[in-house]
């Protein structure tokens, strides 16, 4: 036994579901670059939808502020996807084609789509006032409010379509989220928009934004919880490590600003306090959601175990191989199949 | 339905819009011939010039420091020593060295458990690719063989091919920046000459050829090998049924897959393509609502 346990110290058995504990899968190839993008692309087509509500029912500075704050979070976003790339000068490659299959291709269109309208607008925003009377300054704010409305249209598609983005991959954190992913995404999005609205906006302006935020973090809280409960064994990602700290902190802060909403309505400070809570929340989300994904790739366990299930349903075999040719297809099966 | 996203797909090139193009071209790994040589690894390290990766390492885990296929190990040949499970199991006796097989001289019945799985892994070149459906450039393409290639002149390293292989193939080189992986030897097949792996086994392990053919050639050493006792032979990724449609490039093997690696019943993601979108679009209407709702009943102001 002595030498057996030594020798196996050094040369370690295979383990019998898996190839010496190795991942099956690559991790993600991303960085924390690409959950900062799901955010900002979130809050900049949640301020989007603010700021044209804003322009359309007379609101001016939650309209100004929450046009600026969409092509911030449009800048940083731009900035997170490009410089995350392996090679950023090519980015525009990505251009070359549109393609259906690829929920980064049909992402990049919506963003080349959305962009320019609130672009715009911001700029129009951001006009000098000496400027605002010579003709390009009155033709730039005429076109203000048309060109938002157009970012307006996509926004509801930027803020959503990153949970495809995520689950139509083989990371099983995320593909087997995929029911549940656009309502956490979107919840965010919206909790951390009308937050940053909260934040921006005297409290008499940010009556939309409050309630934009509130319905947000509800969201999210509910559809966060349905996901935990129902994913069963790839759940266990989201419950581990990195990925369980960060969207626990995130459903304390996001609780948190949802109170604070509800109750600081009067209050500049409080509805400030609140506001940022609400970012925060979403922030950690996206990179609790994006470190479950990854820690779902380390380990082969999420991707053996979930597919034996599989294909124990579908021949009503015992899903844990015990010996070398439990499942074994017969020269006949073979030769049947071709 | 033309099974262009998932199912059996006949004619992948003619699907991808090739006309007038050869058959279909794969490999048969017969990972029970093979004896962890590794001249496929190096064969194709030295014709596709893949560096030899950031660090030259002992894994100290096997006969095998490659560890996994990646952007710099286009083959990966596994090893795993498989023994009696019992703890008071004594280490198994291999005898004196002799140029016999083992057990040929006691027969088969007294083998014992201990064995030593040798296995050639390789890019699957699959019927439906993942790495391929996601790539928002176009760089990875489908080629007139069946094969599935990155065109380095097109690929700007956005890594989503890494997260969309559902077998842990295609990876980004660091300091290269763009997605790596086989392309079956796509300039060798051009002038008429087989991947440099299969033309360096040593073995005929590595078995190249046109699909068709291969999937009969190893249906019939399947058969063979149940005759001859070796109730473990299966084949791996043969089948156009499964959730790829069946792999370019696949495999017999002699235990799960999942001891080798692989995973036991891979889907392509993009299956579930049009229901993932359908929920984006339900979430999407709920945000809009949420938004204008928010706005409505507090009247202009």
């Amino acid at each position: 036994m002595s030498k057996h346990g030594k020798r196996e110290k050094f040369t370690p058995r295979a383990d019998p579901n898996s190839y010496y504990g190795r991942p099956i899968l690559k991790p993600p190839a991303w960085d924390w670059r690409i959950p900062a993008y799901l955010f900002a692309g979130g809050l900049s087509a949640g301020s989007t939808l603010l700021s044209t509500g804003a322009d359309l029912s007379g609101r001016p500075l939650l309209c100004r502020r929450g046009r600026i704050a969409a092509l911030a979070g449009l800048g940083a976003s731009t900035y997170f996807l490009v410089s995350d790339l392996g090679r950023p000068e090519r980015f525009h490659h990505m251009l070359r084609v549109a393609k259906p299959t690829s929920p980064m291709s049909v992402g990049t269109w919506i963003i080349a789509g959305y962009s320019p309208g609130i672009g715009l607008a911001a700029v129009s925003e951001l006009l000098p006032a000496r400027w605002r009377s010579r003709l390009l300054g009155r033709v730039l704010c005429r076109l203000a409010r048309p060109a938002a409305l157009s970012s307006a249209a996509l926004a509801p598609a930027l803020a959503s379509y990153t949970a495809v983005l995520l689950s139509q991959t083989s990371v099983p954190a995320w593909n087997s989220a995929h029911p549940y992913l656009p309502f956490v995404f979107t919840g965010s999005a919206a909790a951390s928009s009308g937050g940053l609205g909260m934040l921006l906006a005297p409290v008499a302006e940010a009556g939309p934004a409050r309630t934009f935020a509130a319905t947000g973090a509800a969201a999210e809280l509910l559809a966060s919880r349905v996901m935990d409960s129902r994913l069963g064994l790839v759940g266990e990602a989201y419950e581990q490590g990195s990925a369980h700290r960060l969207r626990k902190a995130s459903e304390y802060l996001t609780a948190a600003g949802l109170v604070g909403t509800l109750l600081g309505r009067h209050n500049r400070t409080a509805a400030a306090a609140a506001g940022l809570a609400l970012m925060a929340g979403s922030v950690l989300q996206r990179f609790g959601v994006f470190a479950a994904g990854v820690a779902s790739t380390r380990d082969p366990r999420f991707v053996v175990a979930p597919q034996r299930e599989r294909l124990a349903a579908r021949s009503g075999e015992d899903p844990q191989p015990s010996g070398s040719s439990s499942s074994s297809i017969t020269a006949s099966q073979a030769t049947a199949r071709e | 339905m033309s099974n262009s996203l998932f199912g059996p797909l006949d004619d992948v090139a003619g699907d991808a819009g090739h006309v007038d193009h050869p058959p279909r071209m794969g490999f048969f790994t017969d990972t029970s011939v093979c004896i962890g040589c590794k001249a496929c690894e190096v064969a194709c390290k030295q014709w596709n010039g893949v560096p030899a990766g950031a660090e030259l390492d002992l894994l100290g885990m096997s006969h095998d420091n490659t560890g996994e296929l990646g952007a710099n190990s286009w083959r990966h040949v596994a090893f795993i020593e498989q023994a009696p499970t019992s703890p008071v199991d004594p280490p198994a006796d291999l005898g004196m060295p002799g140029m016999q097989p083992p057990g040929a001289a006691t027969g088969a019945e007294t083998r014992t458990d201990f064995r030593w799985l040798m296995a050639s892994d390789v890019c699957k070149h699959c019927t439906h690719a993942g790495c391929l459906d996601v790539c928002p450039t176009g760089a990875l393409f489908r080629t007139e063989f069946g094969s599935v290639v990155v065109q380095q002149d097109i690929c700007n390293g956005c890594g989503y091919c890494v997260s969309g292989c559902p077998y842990g193939v295609i990876e980004r080189r660091p300091d290269d920046g763009r997605a790596q992986k086989c392309t079956l030897c796509y300039d060798r097949l051009h002038d008429g000459l087989e991947p440099a792996c299969a033309k360096a086994c040593p073995t005929d392990s590595i078995q190249f050829g046109e699909l068709d053919e291969l999937r009969e050639r190893a249906a019939a050493r399947v058969a063979t090998l149940h005759e001859r006792g070796e109730t473990s032979a299966r084949l791996y990724g043969h089948d156009p049924d499964d959730g790829v449609g069946g792999n370019g490039a696949f495999f017999l093997l002699l235990d799960e897959p999942e001891v080798y690696g692989l995973p036991p019943d891979p889907v392509v993601p993009t299956r579930d393509m049009a229901r993932m979108w359908g929920f984006v679009c339900a979430a999407a209407v709920g945000f809009l609502t949420a938004a204008v709702g928010s706005f409505v009943g507090r009247g202009i102001r």
